[in-house]
């Protein structure tokens, strides 16, 4: 992963140093620089967050005044919408589920095209496609269609005389379609771990099997190791991600949430109070508590690291 | 003596073919996999030259008799062209683009190379910014930009761009530049160029392979963006390309599968000219800069 410090020439300015014209006149010339970016992060990102933990405690339908209702809309949620509570469930299944998954896939195919396969480019290339295709509204259609009563999927099974149910139509196995198209992307997160595998110097490799360890075991007591880092650095990556999609679900459900709330993404319930039933209090009140689970869980997944995540000599 | 040196290499020869074996087997494994995970791909390309009635009949990637009278259909579907779309997806992702250039670049020179009051501070708050969920802003942003008139125009979705919100390639093409050398800066300052020369003519011509990142992944997100365009576009002449597919789809159902794949073909293959070109740009700009 990359530093996090602040630049180096950094910034603290001493008395004498304020003084001096050249500082001075670097200090102006940086500031007029950064406006662009400064009237964009206190306009449309810091002052809307503010804006919207503020209605977050209030009742507000656009075109109404915000009345105070304190933490009414946190109580709705939780005592009274059912509705959030599904899209909660079907969310961490997504999530803890499709995640890991995904992961898997992309670690076990590193590991495959890791040193020397001949045509690596092209596998590399074809297995990445996906990841770049997967979030478009044209492939959740696709997918929508594939997973049909009588898409792809069951033509495929009927071959084996196996009869499929209508994936995206059945409670049971909506959610899974799209775990699936999850998966289908491991794509990025597997050139992320070819990058930190080619970053092991190979002479590792070399002595322990001189020392007679087998590949099981340079594997365990090395590849695992030097890469725990970037496991961990895809797992918070990938399921910061996660925790926003949106589009695969609108798209295979119609907007709905599928059958029996099965497809109904945390984003896409906030979407409905917000943008369709205008509740925009609720919606504020529910992407506050979807950045403070985000944050919550990144915090854990830091946390738990220290007893997975191998930093060289620390 | 002979006896052992000829089974050493009886020994060897088997190694060698136990391991050509597990090689072409790899390699059987990767091609079936590719394979696999191209196909429904491939066989949406050949559903969208099929005639509507057969597309079910086969899961064959040749169709028996190719017609384009599935992207005739689909192009003029319902009353307003995908032309249209098509158009208001360029302008809107060009838009996009060079915003993203422009701002980001700029801001990341700032935080990499110049001095400031608070500037631990602004940057703290930048790689903050990443972190961020967009649906915390999302409302009131509506809010805000509804205030302004801008609803049904692209400024909500093309503004932001210009302010280097973004602040992903902003922390990129920061980390880029930090690893150019310092020297450059002194250069350019001896022979009088200020903050805003020095960044124009020294450093952003450096910095092609960050900016090459920027630009193609800006398109592929502005591209198959659906949410952003969803909340602020609601009149069907402002529609980008997935919210047309979007209200194909609402309003047809299941019964014309054939344009709209034909139409859904069509979306995707700005995205793969895109990365069959930038793929190239950004292994050159690897191989020249030695950049990870």
């Amino acid at each position: 992963m990359t530093s996090t410090a602040p630049p180096r020439g950094a910034s603290r300015f001493s008395a004498a140093q304020r003084g001096s014209r050249r500082e001075r006149a670097q200090n102006r010339a940086a500031y007029i620089m950064l406006l662009p970016w400064l009237v964009g992060f206190v306009g449309i990102v810091a002052g809307p967050m503010i804006a919207s933990l503020a209605l977050s405690f209030t009742d507000y339908r656009l075109l109404d005044v915000p009345t105070w209702i304190g933490l009414g809309n946190y109580e709705q949620m939780f005592s009274s919408d059912p509705r959030f509570i599904d899209a909660l469930g079907v969310t961490a299944v997504y999530v803890f589920v499709g995640v890991p998954l995904q992961l898997l896939v992309a670690f076990g195919l590193a590991l495959l095209l890791d040193r020397g396969v001949r045509g690596l480019s092209l596998y590399r290339s074809a297995f990445y496609l996906p990841s770049i295709l997967g979030g478009s509204v044209a492939i959740a259609l696709l997918w929508r269609r594939i997973f049909g009563r009588d898409g792809l999927v069951n033509e495929a099974l009927a071959v084996f005389g196996l009869d499929g149910p209508s994936w995206v139509g059945d409670p049971d196995f909506a959610l899974s379609t799209l775990i699936v198209l999850l998966m289908w992307q491991f794509g990025s997160p597997m050139i992320i771990f070819l990058a930190g595998l080619r970053q092991i110097p190979s002479e590792l490799y070399d002595a322990a099997a001189v020392d007679g360890a087998g590949r099981w075991r340079r594997f365990l007591k090395i590849t695992l190791p030097l890469l725990s880092p970037i496991i961990f650095f895809n797992l918070v990556l990938q399921i910061v991600t996660a925790f926003q999609a949106f589009t695969p679900a609108y798209i295979l459900s119609g907007g709905s949430g599928g059958p029996a709330n099965s497809m109904l993404f945390y984003t896409l319930h906030l979407y409905n109070q917000g943008f369709r039933y205008l509740n925009m209090g609720y919606a504020s009140a529910m992407a506050w508590t979807l950045v403070l689970v985000i944050a919550l869980f990144t915090a854990a997944n830091f946390f738990v690291s220290r007893y997975w995540v191998f930093y060289g000599d620390r | 003596m002979a006896t052992a040196e000829l089974s050493t290499a009886g020994r060897n020869s088997h190694a060698c073919s136990a391991h050509r074996f597990r090689r072409v087997l790899k390699h059987c494994f990767l091609v079936l996999l590719g394979l696999g995970m191209l196909y429904p791909l491939l066989w949406m390309i050949a559903a969208s030259f099929t005639p509507s009635s057969d597309i079910f009949a086969s899961t064959s990637l040749l169709p028996a008799e190719p017609t384009l009278a599935n992207y005739v259909e689909g192009w003029n579907a319902f009353g307003l062209s995908f032309g249209q779309f098509f158009l208001n997806s360029f302008l809107i992702t060009s838009l996009c683009i060079a915003g993203n250039l422009m701002s980001c670049s700029l801001a990341a020179f700032v935080f990499a190379r110049l001095n400031f009051r608070l500037k631990k501070l602004w940057f703290a708050a930048m790689l903050l910014s990443i972190m961020l969920p967009y649906h915390v802003v999302i409302v009131p942003q509506y809010v805000l930009f509804d205030s302004f008139g801008w609803i049904n125009t692209v400024l909500p979705l093309v503004v932001p761009k210009f302010l280097a919100t973004d602040a992903f390639f902003v922390f990129l093409m920061v980390q880029f530049i930090r690893a150019l050398p310092r020297e450059l800066d002194d250069a350019a300052e001896v022979d009088g160029c200020g903050p805003f020369r020095t960044y124009r003519s020294v450093i952003l011509p450096l910095t092609l392979p960050a900016l090459a990142t920027t630009a193609a992944f800006t398109f592929i997100w502005t591209w198959n963006d659906f949410l952003t365009p969803l909340i602020y576009l609601t009149d069907p002449s402002m529609y980008t390309v997935p919210l047309g597919l979007n209200a194909f789809n609402d309003a047809t159902g299941a019964s014309s599968w054939g344009p709209m794949f034909a139409m859904a073909t069509l979306s995707l293959g700005p995205v793969l000219g895109f990365f069959i070109v930038a793929q190239k740009y950004l292994v050159r700009g690897i191989a020249t800069t030695g950049l990870k």
